[in-house]
């Protein structure tokens, strides 16, 4: 296809021109209609009809110049510029993944993934914070309409770093992996993926600029001079039972009532409109534990069965890397008696692979584990990950 | 089980040495929970079978380098809030590190779990004979609770007599 400019010199030419338009079978694209001899106009002609353009406008006298001798070679030059730009925007970031970063800079990171990635990768704003900080979750997603989803979230329990560190590692992760890993592009072809990094992003401001070891979120409590709750006593799961607080001051605070906290709240709002959530998935540390439910009672679910089988399979998975090693069993069992957890409620509303991860360390460096541990934490968790969601999978119900 | 006095348990462990992850030692230990009180620290018998590394070489070094400060001590935030823990540093830790295994001991029940969280505070105080005294401030992160709990320790250390921690108090907790 060629791009012709034809400079009219006259109405004459201009009406000549305007002939021409209505020739359908030329199957001519006016980029510049004729209008008015002081402007020049373009046309996009296809191959085919190159030959009797010419011709036309030459016999007539009409002057023309190319403005583009092939089109198509244009067109392929500029999209790999843009596959270029965009390799370039992929691969040259000074985003730091193996270090602790601020909120701000993870959030302008989350834009960089959903830009760079944007044919799979969008930023969604599911509320805010009780300090009005918004809550963005990325949407994994190669289309249909409310495809079946996991929900995976970190950072509820803000002193957690390794948590926020990995989600957003796991972001670059699945982004750059899709259309190049089998397992995440079958993955994404079939489910969504739905990744809210920094659940608590009060709390995670409030360990860079006042107290590190601060984990819940930075609601005031009326008639106490103690701020926040533990948001993950918070949700509507045995509230009030025994494993949370009823002290304000206390770090598992369960809350003046269930979803009283604005980021449990979105988070509940966020998986019930949605309505196809399959699975869902929570990062903590640190222990090494992978559990299932329950907290608030110390009985079996119903999938116990299952439950602890893809809980093993996925330990089996983290273990294969490095061999961190992690201890698998429900939450009563495993750690504690706790009530209002996120994963206790997941499940009862009926999402059945309900699981919360504990990861690195077991206690020597904690909630403080080094900078150099972030990746291969968040290499390993990924791959546990991997193996739950390819469960969800094949196992649709 | 035992009626009017307390659980016991039995436990067969093996010890890691963390500068040196293949030598190991197996270890088996009594621990007795009092039933009521829990003012009372467990009791705990244990048999190590077989030898501890010998750490005289690098104890002396420790030793030397800080009998050779010309000023006392002082540090805080170790690990940093990265994990960070400067070479220099690393002694200081270990040695909280076991002071704080004795102020655990003595403050555990069935119901709690503790770790060392974070040095907050070290300051070394000096003294006129041969040991060397470090006054810590400590925190330390409770599992069941959750919480972070101050703790002030006065630690004792010599290379051939060993750990002491000769004062420890919960801390005032800040609001």
């Amino acid at each position: 296809h060629q791009v012709l400019r034809i400079k009219t010199r006259n109405e004459e030419e201009v009406k000549k021109l305007q002939l021409f338009e209505s020739l359908e079978h030329l199957e001519l694209d006016f980029w510049i209609n004729p209008s008015t001899p002081a402007l020049p106009v373009d046309v996009r002609i296809p191959a085919n009809s190159i030959q009797a353009v010419k011709a036309f406008l030459e016999s007539h006298g009409i002057e023309y110049s190319i403005l583009i001798e092939d089109l198509q070679v244009v067109l392929d030059k500029e999209k790999q510029d843009m596959a270029c730009s965009q390799q370039r925007d992929r691969s040259s970031n000074s985003f730091n993944y193996g270090t602790y970063n601020s909120l701000d800079s993870i959030y302008a990171e989350l834009d960089h993934l959903a830009s760079a990635y944007s044919d799979i990768v969008s930023k969604l704003r599911i509320g805010e914070s009780y300090e009005k900080r918004p809550l963005y979750v990325l949407k994994f997603s190669t289309g249909g309409k409310n495809r079946p989803a996991i929900w995976i979230d970190a950072g509820i329990h803000s002193r957690e770093w390794v948590t926020q560190a990995s989600a957003i590692w796991i972001a670059k992760k699945i982004a750059s992996d899709y259309g190049k890993d089998p397992s995440v592009t079958s993955l994404l072809n079939k489910m969504d993926i739905f990744l809210l990094t920094v659940s608590n992003p009060d709390g995670y401001v409030f360990t860079h600029t006042t107290n590190r070891m601060w984990r819940k979120t930075r609601s005031k409590n009326r008639g106490s001079p103690c701020v926040g709750v533990d948001p993950n006593r918070n949700w509507d799961a045995g509230f009030g039972g025994p494993g949370a607080s009823s002290n304000p001051c206390s770090d598992s605070y369960r809350g003046p009532s269930a979803s009283s906290e604005v980021e449990v709240k979105s988070v509940v709002n966020f998986i019930k409109n949605h309505g196809n959530v399959r699975a869902f998935l929570t990062l903590h540390s640190y222990s090494q534990l992978l559990m299932y439910p329950y907290g608030y009672k110390c009985s079996e679910p119903a999938d116990y069965a299952e439950l602890d089988a893809l809980g093993r399979a996925a330990a089996n998975s983290i273990r294969s890397l490095y061999g961190t090693t992690f201890t698998v069993g429900s939450i009563c069992t495993t750690i504690y008696q706790a009530s209002g957890g996120s994963i206790d409620w997941s499940y009862d509303y009926g999402i059945k692979y309900s699981f919360a991860f504990e990861l690195r360390d077991t206690g020597r460096y904690g909630f403080l584990l080094p900078a150099n541990q972030i990746i291969p934490t968040a290499e390993e968790t990924w791959l546990g990950l991997k193996t739950i969601m390819e469960h969800v999978r094949d196992n649709s119900y | 089980d035992i009626d009017d006095v307390g659980h016991r348990y039995h436990l067969e462990l093996v010890l890691e040495d963390i500068l040196d992850k293949d030598s190991t030692v197996n270890c088996t230990a009594e621990v007795l929970y009092h039933l009521g009180n829990k003012n009372i620290a467990p009791d705990v018998q244990f048999t190590i079978e077989g030898e501890l590394k010998n750490t005289d070489e690098a104890d002396n070094i420790f030793y030397n380098r800080i009998k050779s400060l010309e000023k006392e001590l002082v540090a805080e935030n170790i690990p940093d809030s990265h994990g960070n823990v400067s070479p220099e540093m690393e002694p200081i830790r270990l040695l909280a590190w076991v002071a704080s295994g004795y102020v655990i001991w003595q403050n555990s029940t069935e119901n709690t779990k503790f770790q060392l969280a974070q040095i907050k505070h070290v300051k070394q105080v000096k003294r006129s004979d041969e040991y060397l005294e470090f006054d810590y401030i400590v925190l330390l992160h409770e599992m069941v609770s959750q919480e972070i709990i101050p703790w002030q320790m006065t630690v004792l250390w010599h290379p051939q007599h060993g750990v002491q921690v000769t004062q420890d108090s919960r801390h005032p907790k800040h609001a």
